[in-house]
């Protein structure tokens, strides 16, 4: 939505002005808030009002502009957005903006341009002769950049609720309890993800160990099959545990089959490790024929783009997995586009991050054993992010049967 | 005694066209004009009101209609703000005239365009405003501020009746006539929320610039050809003057539009 301020002023109350104003702004393709009124305490006391007209448009908004105008309304002077250079590579001027996750748009030379990408927590470097506004992270700061300081001069759009039909999203708002009737949010999270697939949105997985450990990587590796997962952001920990499991049977050297622990089953992750680097890369060892199932293989055999980030206390790791973690973010970044779901599973770091790269548009589901995760996770200030306290291997095993009904 | 001012024809023409009525293909009969302007001066004097007289400039063919000069209240000129270059060099000419008559010239902000009495007109102690062809509803509030009164600006939808006084009069408190065309819903709510009795004018009265009429107490002058209006004020007990007016209808104006009370109010 693009919005306007304008104002009235004079007897636009007797004088039947403003509901005049209000029934234009309406009857052509508008909307408005009204953010004060002010009405005159004597007869021939002048009223005040300020609107917010918002349309569909930029063409809209200036067209009602226009015509609201002729009866005596005036556009509120917006204030041009400051601009100061950076100071040297890597560094904003003083009291740069930060941005929100939502949507944004700055005003410069006259006109609302909207900074892309639209990603929490940058700054934003605005170019004045292409009038391009981009976010910006620490490292792309190069020294002279012109760089938005204070709040002046910039507009973040709020999402709007949907008003055709309520969502999960909207009715459990982001509070986290393990009381929740799951089945039924569970269901309307199937329903949120078929309809998704169904409009062409892609899906993001952000899952960590713990989708292997509990015995889930069988109902994530369907969900891949059936086309329900575009793309999957782990780390190390998730890939090598899928790879052991694929390879020997075992999680961190537990058969998960019957849960007996394998004879030195804890050399189990790190010859699984060996083996892929060995292969020189997870879609090698399956090419080559040395992995053949698994979340992994899935992934490599259904097109599913897949970003492995490292940490610092990774085995291995395997050849995938990007060690330096600001290669690893912009790796994430050049694949949120397009997104419409992000299912995040078990890992609070990945989720976190990933949840950092998102714009608030993206329906965010955070599945997690411990309330605190979900709670940091969903506390994103998004209507748009739904939290569920529990186990992985349930939700998806439940996921899945909405979904495939009948198996697949 | 009541003052009215007037500027007689000497220099009147249809010189340029800012209205529909104007064709310069149609021109107006001067000397016809003199008198017919000749008679609505003695009329009005006969009413027992003084005449003023601005002296008429050449080149400025439409400062006999000296009801757009400005707005008079109390001793205070309120001048306008013409929207049309072919009369902004009246201003200079009224303005002189107030101000070696001892007014208060009061000068709108220059962005703001007014024309006068012409789209201001009382009823009681209201001020009915028009807008949109001629003045802008901006110098409404202007006007609100500076006069402490309750202004109702209305939209005009007709550009043939550009200004307020080609649609509606005021005939004292709680009453006036009017062209309910003129206005679009709105506006037309507007009035009928504030004045009781709304005398209607049929289209082709309206078209003989029947609202364009000079209300002087009882006595009402108006161009000739109006029976239904007439009709309306005589039951009401109104004197009517009807008066022919033919010559300044070619250029959009009549009886109200040659005249501006000083004061109004």
């Amino acid at each position: 939505m693009f919005s306007q301020e304008i104002e009235l002023r004079g007897h636009i109350i007797d004088s039947l002005i403003l509901p005049k104003v209000l029934d234009e702004i309406l009857s052509h393709g508008g909307n408005f808030k009204i953010r004060k009124i002010q009405i005159g305490q004597e007869r021939t006391d002048p009223s005040h009002a300020r609107l917010e007209v918002s349309g569909p448009s930029p063409e809209v908004v200036d067209d009602l502009v226009r015509r609201l105008r002729q009866h005596g309304a005036e556009p509120v002077k917006e204030a041009e957005a400051q601009l100061a250079e950076a100071p040297a590579d890597g560094v904003f001027p003083q009291d740069f903006y930060v941005t929100t996750n939502q949507q944004t748009f700055v005003h410069t030379h006259g006109k609302w341009i909207e900074v892309k990408p639209t990603i929490m927590d940058s700054g934003i470097a605005v170019d004045e002769t292409k009038l391009e506004a981009t976010a910006v992270k620490f490292y792309s700061v190069r020294k002279g950049m012109k760089c938005v300081v204070g709040h002046h001069g910039v507009r973040v759009m709020p999402l709007q609720r949907a008003t055709d039909r309520p969502s999960v999203f909207e009715f459990m708002a982001s509070n986290v309890s393990s009381e929740k009737p799951k089945t039924a949010v569970i269901r309307e999270i199937a329903e949120e993800i078929r309809r998704a697939k169904e409009q062409g949105g892609k899906i993001l997985v952000v899952a960590g160990p713990a989708v292997v450990h509990t015995g889930a990587g069988e109902h994530l590796e369907k969900l891949i099959r059936c086309g329900y997962v575009q793309r999957l952001f782990a780390g190390n920990a998730l890939a090598a545990h899928d790879i052991e499991q694929a390879l020997f049977g075992t999680s961190l050297g537990v058969y998960l089959k019957h849960g007996a622990l394998a004879d030195e089953g804890h050399e189990n992750h790190m010859r699984a490790i060996n083996a892929i680097r060995a292969a020189g890369g997870i879609a090698p060892a399956v090419e080559k024929g040395v992995l053949s199932s698994g979340i992994m293989y899935q992934c490599v055999k259904n097109h599913v783009e897949f970003v492995l980030a490292g940490s610092i206390r990774d085995d291995g790791p395997l050849p995938d997995v990007i060690t330096d973690a600001i290669e690893a973010q912009k790796a994430m970044r050049a694949k949120v586009e397009g997104l419409s779901i992000a299912l995040m599973m078990g890992t609070m770091l990945h989720s976190i991050a990933v949840g950092n790269l998102l714009p608030a548009a993206v329906k965010t589901i955070c599945v997690d054993i411990s309330p605190a995760v979900v709670t940091k996770l969903t506390d994103r200030g998004s209507f748009q992010a739904i939290g569920l306290v529990t186990d992985i291997e349930p939700f998806l095993r439940e996921l899945v049967g909405f979904l495939m009904p009948h198996g697949s | 005694m009541r003052r009215i001012l007037l500027c007689s024809p000497d220099y009147y023409g249809i010189e340029y066209e800012i209205n529909p009525w104007m064709s310069r293909s149609h021109a107006a009969d001067r000397p016809l004009a003199v008198k017919q302007w000749q008679r609505l001066s003695d009329v009005i004097e006969k009413l027992g009101c003084k005449v003023e007289l601005v002296a008429p400039q050449p080149g400025l063919p439409d400062m006999v209609f000296t009801a757009n000069a400005g707005l008079v209240v109390g001793s205070r000129f309120i001048r306008s703000n013409f929207r049309h270059p072919e009369r902004q060099g009246e201003t200079s000419h009224f303005e002189r005239w107030f101000a070696d008559h001892s007014f208060e010239i009061v000068r709108l902000p220059k962005e703001l365009l007014f024309e006068g009495e012409g789209d201001a007109l009382f009823c009681g102690d209201v001020l009915f405003c028009g807008y949109r062809f001629r003045s802008d509803i901006q110098s409404h509030q202007w006007l609100g501020d500076v006069l402490r009164c309750l202004v109702i600006s209305v939209e005009l939808v007709d550009s043939r009746f550009y200004h307020l006084d080609t649609c509606f009069c005021p005939l004292g408190e709680g009453r006036a006539l009017w062209f309910p065309d003129g206005f679009r819903d709105y506006g037309q709510d507007n009035l009928r929320d504030h004045i009781l009795d709304l005398i209607e004018v049929v289209v082709d009265e309206a078209l003989r610039f029947a609202c364009n009429a000079v209300v002087i107490e009882r006595d009402v002058l108006i161009s000739e050809g109006c029976p239904k209006l007439g009709a309306a004020l005589t039951q009401r007990g109104y004197r009517i003057h009807e008066l022919p007016m033919t010559e300044f209808i070619k250029a959009g104006g009549s009886c109200k539009c040659l005249s501006l009370l000083v004061p109004q109010r």
